[in-house]
């Protein structure tokens, strides 16, 4: 089994550990420091997910049934451009499978993986709260409305010519 | 005095405590709700719906397992609408259920089986996603099938409850599906193999990685000689499988249906429990004199080992390092008996039987590798025997074959918690002063989680634990380590009972489990035989003589820690 000391920095760790420190004596506090080791290191590998059992005295297959409920749990690391197509009603009407489906041809990955360079990942979620302008995805913090497979292919061009 | 509540269930008037379930309350009226993801003392959540019924006052149907009962209130358990949710519920699990019922272990013997025949359901009336999902057979204690399971949470109860929680549900909806964290192996996990999932299961979605067509092999084979060495436990469960009552000791008919298989040998185990004592007293005497790290824990269950390697690996300096009953047969018969009877040890073959799944891994450790070839559970035996066309109820009475016949009544009651100890005191106490004369250590008896007690033996005050149940064995291990609780000797039994309960036990139906204390009667098989035997005491047992006085010396001699005795290794998980 990979070891805790496989994943991240120690100023990861030393934040995760302060975190479960705090939260440790209020009940039903695993969500929560789910969430807060998200936002550490990005995602829930082995070894985080270990940290946490131990820390809290529950067993690791208690962590891992809690991450794989939850679709906001990632047991995979994202992208430095996490893309996020929404598939919720107004969306899914408006065609959003064929968005999905062109963002992961153009990206070369399938929704729930990282591009091997790290650039990119993909996810669906449901609803971002901009029907409105549906279909849409959001590129980190950035949202993309009335999209179509075309204009799917030149944001992420955009984004590659950036990093170059 | 408690609150009765008055109610009627299908038109029959009942009286029950107040918090009664009307599941509980119907066992009352004689009525039988039928259930799946319910079991006694192991699993109560209310999830599948099979036991719905009509109750005055509830919105809908309610589930009877979970319902409490109220005052003036009418159940109705059997009504078209119960009828019609009961047969839709069961409809929807057989949609991706794996129907392979004809080869299943646990055909004729499965709860969903059985209620889908009495529900007259259609199986294919529905059709679920194919949802193909791989078998787990990386541990030879325990086999996962996923495809059959029908995520009851049976078995993530029975493990919760022995607190090792190896297993748990995973991801959500339609594709959860349980397993260890990750998905890793089950072998690769913190699972120590006490079974207590496989009797847990409803369906065939677990059971043991089965060695029967080995020990056909080796039957066959005229090179080898085949060698049954009986555990004791399994003499007072083996009946369960022939329909037999609960507590019977088929001692008689076991010997003479094995024999009827064609070994060349059948040997009781309870001569490597009264060797076990003989070597765990001596070895506790020795600890007391050289104040070697006490307490002094029990080795002869695999699940508890496994749990100290695992979880406690600081612990293992405590564990005693006799070999357990089955690994000191095996490597008796290789050694002692091999050399006095002038045979080659690779042309015998080991079979033990034994009522649990830890000691299919255990003859495959490392170290013990070579003493038995091949271990089969009461389950196996009994499948072994049907096969067979041995009519088992109509057999003889027969006897073990010499020189391994006679045991103690010390070693009989190795197969229920406190026996152990209660052997080991018998002789412990006799080793240490010739003139002690007591025989019945009743503070250690019983089906308690935990039980202590206080004897003085030569002027030594010996403090003693005994726990069954993991959950009962981490208490007792937490205690210790704290220093809350201080002890000289302490046996675990990872099962709840002990080996009388076992995960490799014949498996009951539900209406029996759910209306039986399993474990007092067939614990009460072997205290029984206990107190009928003229030997109670290990040490007064011929074969003891013969065997010390003709090979090994003494006890812990040079020559016994090198076959009787063995080591440990940390392999802490999570």
């Amino acid at each position: 089994m990979e070891q805790c000391t496989a994943c991240g920095t120690e100023e990861q760790k030393q934040k995760l550990l302060a975190v479960i420190d705090a939260s440790r004596e209020t009940p039903g506090c695993l969500m929560h420091i789910l969430q807060e080791a998200q936002g550490i290191y990005g995602y829930l590998p082995i070894g985080v997910q270990q940290m946490i059992a131990e820390g809290l005295g529950i067993s690791l297959s208690e962590v891992y049934g809690v991450v794989t409920f939850y679709s906001q749990f990632s047991l995979k690391p994202k992208g430095k451009h996490r893309i996020s197509v929404c598939l919720g009603t107004a969306c899914y009407v408006k065609g959003a499978d064929k968005i999905l489906a062109e963002v992961e041809n153009a990206v070369g990955i399938k929704c729930g993986e990282c591009t091997e360079d790290g650039l990119f990942s993909i996810d669906s979620c449901r609803c971002v709260g901009a029907c409105g302008l549906a279909p849409v995805m959001m590129v980190g913090d950035e949202v993309y409305g009335k999209l179509t497979p075309d204009k799917v292919k030149e944001i992420i061009d955009g984004y590659r010519r950036e990093e170059k | 005095m408690e609150k009765m509540v008055n109610l009627k269930i299908n038109n029959i008037p009942v009286s029950v405590p107040e918090g009664t379930t009307i599941l509980e309350a119907a066992r009352k009226a004689h009525i039988e709700i039928p259930t799946l993801c319910y079991l006694k003392d192991v699993n109560c959540v209310g999830s599948c719906r099979m036991c719905v019924v009509e109750a005055t006052g509830a919105r809908g149907l309610v589930a009877a397992c979970v319902y409490p009962v109220a005052e003036g209130m009418e159940v109705r358990t059997n009504t078209e609408k119960c009828r019609q949710s009961r047969k839709m519920t069961l409809e929807l699990l057989l949609s991706k259920h794996k129907k392979k019922c004809l080869s299943c272990e646990r055909n004729h013997n499965c709860e969903l089986q059985k209620l889908s025949l009495g529900y007259s359901v259609d199986e294919d009336r529905f059709k679920g996603e194919d949802y193909v999902l791989p078998i787990d057979t990386s541990d030879a204690a325990v086999v996962r099938d996923n495809d059959k399971c029908i995520n009851c949470m049976r078995c993530v109860a029975a493990c919760k409850k022995q607190n090792v929680n190896a297993i748990g549900p995973i991801g959500r909806g339609f594709h959860v599906h349980i397993g260890s964290a990750f998905d890793m192996p089950l072998a690769e996990s913190v699972c120590v193999g006490c079974g207590q999932c496989i009797v847990a299961c409803p369906v065939g979605a677990l059971s043991e990685r089965s060695t029967i067509d080995e020990v056909w092999a080796a039957l066959a084979d005229p090179a080898k000689k085949v060698i049954f060495f009986t555990a004791p436990s399994v003499r007072a469960t083996l009946g369960e499988a022939f329909d037999m009552p609960i507590g019977t000791n088929v001692e008689g008919k076991m010997v003479a249906a094995i024999r009827r298989l064609g070994p060349e040998y059948i040997f009781n185990m309870d001569i490597t429990a009264d060797l076990t004592i003989m070597e765990e007293a001596s070895e506790l005497i020795n600890r007391i004199k050289t104040g070697k790290p006490m307490p002094m824990f029990t080795s002869c269950c695999p699940g508890w080992v496994r749990l100290v390697e695992k979880r406690y690996p600081e612990m293992i300096p405590h564990l005693s390092t006799c070999k357990s009953p089955q690994q000191m047969f095996g490597a008796l018969l290789k050694t002692y008996w091999c050399e006095k009877n002038d045979i080659s040890p690779d042309n015998v073959f080991t079979v033990s039987v034994i009522p649990c799944t830890a000691k299919k891994n255990e003859c495959h450790r490392e170290e013990l590798e070579g003493d038995v070839d091949a271990a089969i559970t009461t389950r196996e035996l009994a499948r072994m025997i049907k096969t067979a066309g041995i009519k088992f109820t109509e057999l003889p009475d027969e006897e073990f074959d010499n020189p391994f016949a006679v045991a103690t009544g010390g070693g009989a009651i190795f197969g229920a918690t406190g026996g152990v100890m209660e052997a080991a005191l018998r002789t412990a106490a006799h080793m240490m002063d010739g003139d002690f004369q007591v025989l019945d250590f009743f503070g250690v008896r019983g089906t308690a989680p935990i039980k202590e007690a206080t004897y003085l033996v030569a002027g030594h005050t010996l403090r003693v634990a005994v726990a069954s149940g993991l959950a009962n064995a981490q208490i007792i291990l937490d205690q210790i380590k704290s220093g809350e609780k201080q002890y000289d000797f302490v046996e675990i039994m990872a099962c709840p009972g002990g080996c009388v309960n076992g995960g490799g036990q014949p498996t009951l139906s539900d209406s029996v489990r759910n209306s039986t204390e399993l474990k007092e009667a067939r614990a009460k098989a072997l205290y029984m035989s206990d107190s009928q035997n003229k030997l109670r005491r290990s040490s007064d047992s011929p074969v003891m003589d013969v065997i010390y006085n003709d090979y090994f010396g003494f006890p812990n001699s040079h020559k016994a820690h090198e076959i009787l005795h063995t080591t440990y290794k940390a392999d802490k998980r999570l």
